[in-house]
């Protein structure tokens, strides 16, 4: 039976007195008791049919054809056509909450600061299941530990803002679940989270989804989490239904050309050496150089870090009186060297201190201790020792491309005046120089020059992205930090970007500091890898060492939480830590800080690979 | 832990009102001369001859031969016992001169207080949930209306027709007969048909811009995830507008209490001349005229020892209501 059926659907919105159709006539239908994954990129539509499902349209957008039929198996053999219900009514909002529950992408944002968690859900019950205090009490409590509260006394009267990403998702969770609804509404429920705490509330939601027995509808646009979770996938594309069928269908014989470029412009782990991923549309058509031969290993290194280290002083200092001041290590004796030519990845959860890092090396920190040392060949420059003048006379050496290319763009001035913004700082040229520089720059990030004269609004978030490429690019760096690059753009346009790069540290020599949390990237871009938790450097190896034989457990941890795009290796779910990976109390003992305070070392396992461990671990034994 | 941040607040509140009565002692005495010579020009101007022992006598008694330092600490000290000085003008200790008219004011400012809140809450309201409707619109031309006009103007217009339609008396908050007589019901009914002036008169300003700051919160929060979060949950629309975005958007008011309380007590200057309402406000611009150096400084002290209490009532309330604050010791507003 199906709880869900959607038939000829469209939904059309209002902008600026235009009418413009974002659904065109979708249909798609969710099984009781089963998992249907909506996939589309950003703008697909794949969001708004999920508002419409709950009746949530905004104001400007309405449904202007089709129905919704939801049948409750509560009540058999009667439908409710959702689309035709009164907006706002008494019958859509009995449904809401009650029959079917929703849980988002942003589970911060998503859950009110100013009320407790415990609040919060048994608002959902008593809305729809009035329920005696104490009983109410209870319920909620059980619910809590069912999502996996360790305490849920206390849970209920925690607020959003004093748990982790991961918590506050299992509150959602159990807030949607309170009712006991038939049907789940997740919207990209672990798109903000870490990929281990991504893999425990996937788990979680297939738990769940086993006990209650309520269908889910899944939007994502991770088709690694589809493979993982689906009974049945449909693809959305620009608003219209590509393909839809039975997850083992999709997966292994797509049909439609678009489900089949989604696949091939997904990094994953299997890729051959020099394999290249296919971008729905390429940056350019430039044909791609081959890339430098490496420089000999025993040349100086460009960049060379040493033990940084840097502590923060975190304000848990309660507004009232003193409170506790406590000190936490964000950056703990890490050292690497990038090579002239290198991409060094950099990778770890949210909080291990890598953007810290980051900083650092742009001189937008200041370490506690520590060293960096550059080197382009004319000599050994310690950048930590600049005074401000030398500092601004190098800072085009090294320059950084940022993760959301929204906010790292300003609205108000043209993607002209962005990208000659460097050249004017740093006394580049005369006026004509500068415009054909610019010119030349739009050419290599593959942007039409007439463009220069727009702001950043016009563009897409690819677009964008090139535009803060090629802001990096103007001042010809030796060094660029990527920080998370990708990770805010849709699979299509990743592939784009990654190439992008690829291709233009080929033709300039470029060296990378390429820091993200996606493993995947880091793979497809990277020579070397750095991995780092708490603060620390735990492993550090060649690519294809580090994904070949990874002796970490933090490590081992991240990569088998990364779900693949790939029905014959689904995730085992239940081998994550519950803490997170990064809680060292699940390490092996030779990992662990020792209580006698004996230091941890990078013990060699050949080939350039280290790992962090106790001095005296037999290295076999660990490799 | 609340009590101890109390006392650490209150402690705070001693060096910002020091310094705070050396500006304004400064500034009062920035002028060349003083009430005594403004005094005997005056005099001298209109012919009379001035009782210059008097004068003489008076200028020892308060201090105006020693330098300026002194005297400011004998202002201070005088301050700290409950004594805010002589009113050179009235001949009357500040304290008498200003208590009749606090009541009076503190009573308008408040009507007024009550009637923004009354209005300008429904209609902020009606005017964010309502965006861009014919609703939205007409209020928010009757309100940028009121932000416009000056209030002496309005204040004329409404004596006027209060007059022709209603008889009432022009000017003050209370019918002629009634002034220096005890309070009595008549006395009372006789205020009520004359607050109701100056109540409107100095809230329009008030109640338009307020309008404005609560559409303009209450649209912002209206747009947060935790918004469609409460309504997927199926709470009808009312009570989910009420329990979030509503509250959420309420501590801006909150730290605007900090504003609210000087303003009880110094009223609308200007309306309150036009209206010739016996308030504080008209007091203190003549004191500040006059060069009467006491009743205008020690008046200005108070309203600055209302602004630091009305800033600590509001910090309170923002960390009773706002868990954030209370626990992570930080505002995101």
């Amino acid at each position: 039976m199906d709880i869900l059926r959607i038939s000829d659907l469209r939904i059309g919105f209002t902008v600026h007195g235009l009418a413009r159709d974002v659904v065109k006539g979708v249909s798609l239908r969710v099984p009781a008791g089963k998992t249907v994954a909506l996939v589309g990129e950003s703008g697909s539509g794949k969001s708004v049919i999920s508002q419409a499902i709950m009746g949530l349209l905004p104001r400007n957008g309405g449904v202007t054809g089709g129905e919704i039929l939801f049948r409750d198996p509560q009540t058999p053999g009667q439908s409710i056509d959702i689309a035709g219900l009164k907006a706002e009514g008494k019958e859509i909002r009995a449904l809401r909450g009650g029959r079917i529950g929703m849980i988002f992408q942003e589970p911060m944002s998503s859950l009110s600061p100013v009320h407790t968690i415990g609040n919060q859900i048994e608002e959902a019950l008593q809305l729809h299941r009035p329920t005696g205090k104490a009983q109410a009490r209870e319920l909620i409590e059980a619910m809590l530990a069912r999502v996996g509260f360790k305490d849920p006394r206390r849970a209920y009267g925690f607020y959003s803002f004093e748990l982790s990403g991961g918590l506050r998702q299992r509150a959602m969770l159990a807030m949607a679940l309170i009712c006991q609804p038939a049907l789940l509404i997740a919207d990209e429920p672990t798109t903000a989270l870490d990929v281990t705490i991504q893999a425990q509330v996937l788990d979680l939601m297939s738990d769940l989804q086993a006990e209650m027995g309520m269908a889910i509808l899944l939007i994502t646009h991770d088709l690694g989490v589809v493979a993982n979770m689906a009974d049945e996938v449909v693809v959305i594309y620009h608003g219209e239904i590509m393909e839809s069928g039975p997850v083992e269908d999709i997966f292994r014989r797509p049909r439609h050309p678009y489900l089949k470029a989604l696949l091939k412009a997904s990094p994953h782990f299997d890729m051959a050496e020099g394999e290249r991923l296919v971008a729905l549309r390429e940056a350019r058509p430039r044909e791609p150089v081959a890339p430098r031969p490496a420089p000999a290993a025993d040349a100086a290194p460009l960049l060379s870090v040493r033990d940084l280290r840097k502590t923060y002083t975190t304000g848990s200092r309660s507004f009232f009186g003193k409170g506790t001041l406590s000190t936490v290590v964000a950056v703990d004796g890490v050292s690497f060297d990038i090579r002239r030519g290198e991409c060094l990845g950099l990778v770890g959860e949210s909080g291990c201190g890598k953007t810290t890092v980051s900083k650092i090396i742009m001189r937008a920190v200041k370490p506690d201790a520590g060293e960096i040392v550059f080197d382009d060949g004319a000599g050994p420059v310690d950048m930590l020792a600049m005074d401000a003048e030398t500092l601004r006379r190098f800072r085009p050496r090294v320059q950084m491309i940022f993760q959301d290319p929204v906010s790292s763009l300003s609205p108000r001035m043209t993607v002209m005046n962005i990208l000659r913004e460097p050249l004017v700082i740093h006394e580049r040229g005369e006026g004509d120089d500068k415009i054909a520089r610019v010119r030349a720059l739009m050419d290599d990030v593959g942007l039409d020059a007439r463009f220069l004269n727009r702001y950043p609004h016009s563009f897409s978030g690819g677009q964008r992205q090139r535009i803060g490429i090629a802001r990096a690019l103007a001042l010809d760096p030796d060094l660029i930090i990527c920080d998370e690059p990708v990770s805010a753009l849709d699979v299509s346009v990743q592939a784009q970007i990654l190439n992008l790069l690829k291709d233009l540290q080929a033709e300039r020599g470029l060296t990378f500091l390429f820091i993200s949390h996606n493993l995947a990237v880091v793979n497809y871009m990277a020579d070397r890898i750095a991995v780092m938790a708490n603060g620390r450097i735990v492993e550090i190896a060649p690519r294809h060492a580090l994904f070949s034989k990874p002796s970490h457990p933090y490590t081992r941890a991240l990569l088998k939480s990364v779900p693949y795009a790939d029905l014959d290796r689904k995730l085992d779910f239940k081998l994550v830590a519950p803490g997170g990976a990064s809680d060292d109390s699940h390490w092996a003992p030779a990992f662990r800080r020792q209580p006698d305070g004996a230091a941890l070392a990078h013990l060699p396992l050949g080939e350039g690979h280290f790992v962090l461990a106790r001095p005296g671990a037999d290295i076999k034994e660990l490799a | 832990m609340l009590l101890q941040y109390i006392f650490k607040r209150i402690l705070l509140m001693i060096p910002t009102l020091l310094v705070t009565s050396a500006l304004i002692f400064t500034v009062i005495n920035l002028p060349e001369g003083d009430y005594f010579e403004t005094l005997s020009a005056e005099m001298a101007a209109q012919g009379e001859k001035a009782d210059l022992s008097r004068i003489e006598f008076l200028k020892k008694e308060y201090g105006f031969d020693k330098p300026p330092v002194e005297r400011y600490f004998w202002w201070v000290a005088g301050l700290l016992r409950g004594d805010m000085g002589y009113s050179f003008e009235y001949q009357l200790p500040v304290r008498d001169i200003v208590g009749d008219r606090l009541i009076l004011t503190m009573v308008v400012a408040f009507c007024t207080i009550i009637f923004t809140w009354v209005v300008a809450f429904p209609i902020g309201i009606y005017s964010a949930t309502h965006q861009y409707s014919w609703g939205d619109y007409g209020l928010t031309f009757l309100g940028l209306l009121g932000l416009a006009i000056p209030h002496f103007l309005l204040a004329l217009v409404f004596l006027y027709f209060a007059n022709v339609w209603f008889g009432t008396s022009i000017g003050g908050l209370v019918d002629p007969q009634y002034i220096n007589q005890p309070m009595s019901w008549a006395k009372l009914k006789s205020i009520l048909e004359h607050l109701w002036i100056p109540v409107i008169i100095i809230g329009a300003g008030g109640t338009a811009g307020m309008i404005r700051a609560v559409r303009a919160n209450l649209l912002d929060e209206l747009q947060k995830q935790y918004y469609v979060t409460a309504r997927a949950k199926g709470l009808p629309p009312g009570k989910a507008l009420r329990k979030y975005p509503f509250r959420m958007s309420l501590n801006f008011f909150i730290s605007d209490i900090g504003d609210i309380l000087p303003s009880i007590v110094s009223g609308a200057e200007i309306v309150a001349i036009v209206l010739s309402l016996q308030t504080t406000g008209p007091l203190l611009i003549r004191a500040l005229q006059a060069q009467d150096m006491y009743l205008a400084g020690s008046f200005l002290m108070f309203l600055s020892f209302m602004t630091v209490i009305g800033v600590l009532i509001s910090d309170i309330a923002l960390a009773m209501l706002d868990p954030r604050i209370r626990l992570q010791g930080e505002a995101t507003k």
